[in-house]
């Protein structure tokens, strides 16, 4: 069975290496500020004992008063896994870094949230509409979308 | 013309566009390919021909009436798409299963994934020029499977057999003799279909060391299933994070080495031989009892998130939901086994031949309905 990384002792780690970069850490999941997103995923993916090196998917959720983007992310190697999220205010060109520098996987799945959810990944390499065409008015995942 | 003007000729990259209607396309795939002569450049694949908006449609159903609609992912396994919605909801809610429909479940999932496999090597071999015979040969065995599917649901593609704590309904007497027999005619057919197959020299020349895909990038692009195993990643949900009762079962996982076309088709071959493995075991002791559990007909999971995943024929496949304690989720996202697996198409296929490309392609075994959504 995966097992959950427990999310205290990395959250613990995590606070340790870099100060700052956790807005919220209790329940299931680790909930890092997009400033730091980059540096603490590269810290998951390349720490030996940790080493998250495979991205199962990436999605987000409209919470009305910002936007959730949830990463799964599970090692291979020791069967285990865990749930980082971020979040971004404000409903007009909301940001978050891109992950496909680490992650290949990543780059049809921030096209769709980008597409879908009107969430922009910085860093992109191709950050474009992926299943609507260019032009297509609003974001039908938005929970105030009126087609 | 002379020599020195040959010389100074250069040749221009154009580009070439392969579908949304294309045969070698699978659905309504499309890719912008840039070639130099024969040789691929490049790939953009251009997607959503399809996109029916199936993750918002979610929200507006009630956690049970949206199994139907997930039979519509990939359409080619629809067992499979029901089972890993089942098992993200059951997950949320805290639902046990009785056994009985555990056991019938597993039958289900294995013999789709048989179905599936028929599809994926008989369409591969179309693709690398083989037009129709095996495709006919698959398909005559896929239909023996669709008729047991038709047996327990009543239905030959869109099954909507799972429902959220079991099965729908329990299975008919002639159910368990009728799979008994087909086990043994499909374990001869797959004998037969290897024969025929295994060292073809046109299916080897066109396979062997085409397309490969190193373990490191099937990693970091997130490919699983049968693509991921025959780069050498030995990973497969029912064993790694085992759901249902898989874990009563004795199986092993297929793993490729060089992963290229030929190791892809191959594991998908050895994939049906453990499928038959599992329901040979599964079939022996089905206990009786309900199929289902007792539950309410509206579903209110309580706050909170869940993700739910399997193994399906064509690689993770995972249901993201989130609760907000009503009737329907708050938002369902769907993991896409078939996009997350083209990820890789661009590198596996650059410097290869056109035609390469279309065998590349079919090696990968997508559903556009998973694709777009």
């Amino acid at each position: 069975m995966t097992q959950v990384y427990a999310v205290k002792d990395l959250a613990a780690r995590l606070e340790e290496r870099f100060p700052g970069s956790l807005e919220e850490s209790d329940g299931d999941s680790l909930v890092v500020r997009a400033g730091s997103l980059l540096a603490v995923m590269a810290y998951l993916k390349d720490t030996v004992g940790l080493e998250f090196d495979y991205l199962n998917y990436i999605t987000a959720v409209d919470y009305y008063s910002y936007f959730e983007v949830v990463y799964q992310l599970t090692s291979l190697t020791h069967n285990h896994t865990v749930v980082v999220k971020t979040r971004c205010q404000g409903r007009n060109n909301p940001s978050v870094p891109s992950v496909t520098g680490l992650w290949g996987g990543a780059d049809f799945q921030e096209r769709e949230i980008y597409d879908l959810m009107g969430i922009g990944f910085k860093g992109h390499p191709n950050l474009k509409r992926i299943f609507l065409w260019e032009g297509f008015p609003g974001h039908p995942l938005r929970k105030d979308f009126v087609p | 013309m002379t020599t020195t003007e040959m010389m100074t000729l250069k040749t221009e990259p154009f580009v070439l566009n392969f579908g949304p209607v294309h045969p070698s396309t699978h659905g309504v795939y499309r890719m912008r390919a840039t070639l130099d002569g024969e040789v691929i450049l490049d790939i953009e694949p251009v997607v959503g021909y399809l996109h029916r908006g199936i993750e918002k449609l979610a929200e507006e159903r009630t956690f049970s009436g949206f199994i139907p609609l997930t039979d519509r992912l990939d359409y080619i396994s629809p067992m499979s798409n029901n089972l890993a919605y089942c098992l993200a909801v059951e997950k949320l809610a805290g639902i046990k299963i009785p056994e009985r429909g555990e056991y019938l479940r597993v039958i289900m999932a294995e013999l789709q994934r048989l179905a599936n496999h028929c599809v994926a090597v008989g369409s591969f071999l179309n693709d690398c020029g083989a037009y129709y015979t095996p495709f006919m040969y698959t398909f005559r065995e896929r239909e023996k499977i669709v008729d047991l599917f038709d047996m327990v649901c009543g239905q030959r593609l869109t099954y909507n057999y799972m429902r959220i704590g079991g099965v729908s309904q329990d299975i008919p007497e002639e159910f368990l003799p009728a799979l008994k027999k087909l086990v043994k005619q499909l374990a001869r057919f797959i004998e037969e279909y290897e024969r025929l197959l295994k060292q073809n020299e046109i299916l080897l020349a066109r396979t062997k060391g085409v397309g490969i895909l190193s373990r490191e990038t099937a990693i970091n692009c997130g490919i699983s299933g049968p693509v991921a195993r025959a780069s050498g990643v030995a990973w497969d949900l029912r064993k790694a994070d085992s759901y249902s009762v898989y874990d009563r079962f004795q199986f092993d996982i297929p793993v490729g080495e060089a992963g290229d076309s030929y190791d892809r088709y191959r594991v998908r071959i050895e994939e049906m031989r453990q499928s038959l493995r599992i329901i040979e075991q599964a079939m022996k002791d089905v206990p009786g009892g309900p199929v289902r559990a007792e539950l309410p007909h509206l579903i209110r999971p309580p706050r909170g998130e869940a993700y739910g995943h399997l193994e399906a024929p064509k690689g993770e496949l995972g249901f993201y939901i989130v609760s907000d304690g009503s009737i329907a989720p708050y938002r369902c996202h769907i993991r896409p086994t078939s996009l997350i697996n083209l990820s890789a198409l661009r590198e596996m296929v650059k410097g290869w031949k056109v035609a390469d490309l279309i065998a590349i392609f079919g090696s990968i075994d997508i559903t556009m309905g998973e694709v777009d959504r």
